[in-house]
């Protein structure tokens, strides 16, 4: 039988506790952040609003508590995740560190680079991005050209790096990149670079189609590392980086980015819409349910130690498309003109989010690499 | 053998909880030993598929949701109607849901529970049946359309109000007459007319807080359930003819764009089996209407999807009767707008959620 299983989200009734806590802090906290700033959801960035988070224990949740972690509940950590979500939280000083970065650390760092970063990341006070993508492979990962050649006492890499979000502002970038010989997912390894600490990397922007400053080129020319900086097995970089992948594509980021046009749209509607009002957003509150639940389930298999690498692919697959649906569906409920300048909330909300729709099937993997994944789990590749 | 008939009334007579595991193999095993093409095939042509019903009807599953000294499963709910999945892969065209449904309403009201497939009425937005009391006795009138299954139904479990009090009635084969109809899967649909005279013994008030939305909810948590386990077996039979099927030289499955149309049909196929299941759990935590909602409605949009991605892998043989595919997508392009389609669904939920406001939208989303 070919089978795509979901098993049911494990129960945590801890996590409703957990859940009117989070939303008290985050009404006081997110006082003053206007609907357009609340719609750059996760790439919205704050760093002391990230220290406030880490201060809560809301980053590296699961974590012993040895690393300044806290020890607790995958789906405690859920609920935090997509409460910050729904409500627009700017949280990208501190949400790489906590989805990636640092869980990779915790399974394949050094006892130093653990006792080193984990608190700062749990503190909210370091910031990661992920070097992965280049100029010449994006979707074909294993295509990395940026290569670590070792020398005494550590390395010299040259390379560059593309579409690093947030490397300007960031504290450590994860380098997956060549350090030997050997065809495609061979040969490669992750450091841990510190972007602070570290001369001769250069940053530079790459501006969006809004003209936001997010992405960015880093060219590595003759950078050294030390013997230090690499992150778990010496050529192992290809299962590292695709079990990292797991945690990148299943959260409740990959269905929620738009959420916020759903809320403001039904403020614009009020409470008694028109019956093609009622049933376009019903609908879309039933992809959004159905949806949850699968990213629980995801978030239970992880708290089970399973590798649900797959599952992440489907959730990521329905998720991308339902938040790229949610802005057409809206622009046809409520008659409208978009527009970045408008004051009204509705109308800002909805332009940034048109603008930003077509990267959610393309960031933390395409589309169709989704549905090779997918197609690869039914025994077709 | 562990898992014929036999062993599973045994087990369900002593009274002994059975795991989900054994119930969903112990209705695999049923189905797919019985559910050949041929059977299906007579079953489009009216012929009631009468010695698989006195298997399934031995093996206990009728009484999923009744309660455990009743026959039922001892179980938690969502466990038990795992059978439906089940019945929903192999097609089964028998009035499983129907009875389960029917035993439910019946055992609620402490009445008897007839052997032999049941029905329920109504099933639409028809006028009410009247029920009326006569003397010790009752007497019920009007009629009900889109019956399922009505015309080999041995009683149907009416719910009828009486003085604004649901009232469920057990009426047995001769209280009504029966026009057919049918869905596009040929599964008999009829209009009952009523005119049925009913002893004390057969009427009694619905079990607290069962009414008409009830039922409505329960079958539509029942036909989600039927239509996940059908889009799993459309998945399941969809990848393993396009790695059969060979067209320049090599198998179908291999092309990337055959590929990408599985990807999605498995992706839509996921997230109803998801709804489904939460649909289910619902129905065991008091009928909650939202994840029943849910549930019909992403199956529901999921169905017409999943049937159209199906034969357009399959080709033109998957368009012939001869192959079995048709059995799954019939039912599913029917299922979907039974007990309510997915703007039905949408509008309640969407009135809902605007009655709320926007400020607890997401409040009603995690908390339903």
């Amino acid at each position: 039988m070919v089978d795509l299983p979901f098993a049911p989200p494990p129960p945590c009734p801890e996590a409703e506790t957990l859940r009117l806590e989070v939303r008290d802090f985050l009404a006081e906290a997110l006082a003053d952040r206007t609907p357009a700033q609340r719609a750059e959801s996760w790439s919205g960035h704050d760093a002391a609003f990230s220290r406030k988070v880490g201060a809560k224990g809301w980053i590296g949740m699961t974590w012993p508590k040895q690393y300044g972690g806290h020890e607790r509940r995958a789906l405690e950590r859920y609920v935090v995740l997509e409460e910050m979500l729904a409500a627009g939280a700017p949280v990208s000083h501190h949400w790489i560190a906590d989805r990636q970065s640092g869980p990779l650390i915790l399974r394949v760092g050094t006892d130093e680079q653990k006792e080193r970063i984990l608190p700062r990341i749990a503190r909210g006070e370091a910031m990661f991005c992920i070097g992965m993508s280049e100029p010449d492979s994006g979707s074909d990962l294993a295509a990395t050209r940026t290569r670590a050649e070792a020398v005494q006492g550590g390395f010299v890499v040259n390379g560059t790096k593309l579409w690093t979000s947030g490397a300007h502002q960031a504290d450590f970038m994860i380098l997956f990149c060549r350090t030997g010989g050997g065809e495609r997912h061979e040969g490669t390894s992750q450091f841990l670079v510190d972007l602070k600490a570290t001369s001769s990397i250069q940053i530079r922007p790459v501006h969006a189609l809004t003209g936001e400053h997010h992405f960015n080129e880093v060219v590595f020319t003759d950078v050294f590392l030390p013997e230090t900086a690499l992150l778990g097995k010496l050529g192992d970089g290809w299962n590292q980086v695709t079990s990292e992948l797991a945690y990148e594509r299943s959260g409740p980021e990959r269905f929620l980015s738009s959420f916020l046009i759903m809320t403001e749209m039904l403020r614009v509607i009020g409470p008694e819409p028109s019956e093609r009002a009622a049933i376009a957003i019903g609908r879309l509150a039933a992809h959004i349910h159905a949806l949850r639940r699968m990213s629980r389930s995801v978030a239970g298999m992880l708290q089970a130690g399973e590798n649900p690498a797959l599952q992440a692919a489907l959730v990521k697959e329905l998720g991308n498309s339902l938040e790229q649906e949610i802005p057409e569906i809206a622009r046809l409920l409520v008659d409208c003109e978009p527009s970045l300048e408008s004051d009204d909330a509705f109308l800002a909300t909805l332009s940034l989010i048109t603008l930003h729709a077509p990267s959610f099937s393309l960031r933390g993997g395409t589309r169709e690499i989704m549905r090779g994944m997918i197609a690869r789990g039914l025994g077709l590749r | 053998m562990l898992l014929s008939g036999d062993f599973a009334r045994q087990d369900f007579a002593l009274g002994r909880a059975m795991t989900e595991s054994l119930i969903e193999a112990t209705a695999e095993r049923l189905f797919g030993d019985h559910c050949t093409p041929r059977l299906l095939a007579a079953a489009e042509k009216g012929a009631f598929a009468a010695d698989f019903w006195a298997a399934v009807e031995e093996a206990g599953l009728p009484r999923a949701l009744v309660p455990e000294e009743a026959g039922g499963f001892g179980m938690p709910v969502a466990e038990a109607l795992t059978i439906l999945r089940v019945a929903g892969r192999h097609a089964v065209p028998l009035p499983l849901g129907e009875t389960i449904a029917a035993s439910w309403l019946l055992a609620g009201a402490g009445l008897a529970l007839p052997d032999g497939p049941l029905t329920i009425a109504p099933v639409g937005k028809d006028a009410a049946l009247a029920l009326e009391r006569r003397g010790d006795a009752w007497h019920l009138s009007g009629s009900a359309s889109r019956v399922p299954w009505g015309r080999d139904a041995v009683a149907v479990a009416v719910l009828a109000t009486h003085q604004g009090v649901p009232m469920v009635a057990c009426v047995a084969r001769g209280g009504f007459t029966v026009a057919h109809g049918s869905n596009l899967a040929r599964e008999p649909r009829d209009t009952l007319d009523f005119d049925a005279s009913l002893g004390a013994d057969a009427v009694a008030p619905a079990a607290s807080g069962v009414d008409h939305a009830s039922l409505r909810a329960l079958g539509a948590a029942m036909r989600s359930l039927q239509m996940a386990g059908a889009m799993a077996g459309l998945l399941d039979m969809t990848t393993k003819y396009a790695l059969d099927r060979t067209q320049f030289g090599k198998p179908i499955g291999k092309f990337q764009a055959i590929q990408h149309s599985l990807a999605i049909l498995g992706a839509h196929q996921a997230a109803a089996g998801a709804a489904a299941t939460g649909g289910a759990e619902a129905v065991g935590d008091g009928l909650r209407v939202f994840p029943i909602a849910v549930a019909k409605l992403r199956t529901g949009e999921a169905a017409g999807l999943c049937a159209g991605l199906a034969h357009q892998v399959h080709g033109a043989i998957g368009f012939t009767y001869e192959h079995s595919l048709h059995f799954l997508t019939k039912r599913l392009l029917s299922w979907r707008n039974e007990f309510g389609n997915e703007a039905e669904w949408g509008l309640m939920l969407g009135r809902h959620l605007a009655a709320a406001g926007a400020d607890r939208l997401w409040h009603e989303i995690t908390a339903a």
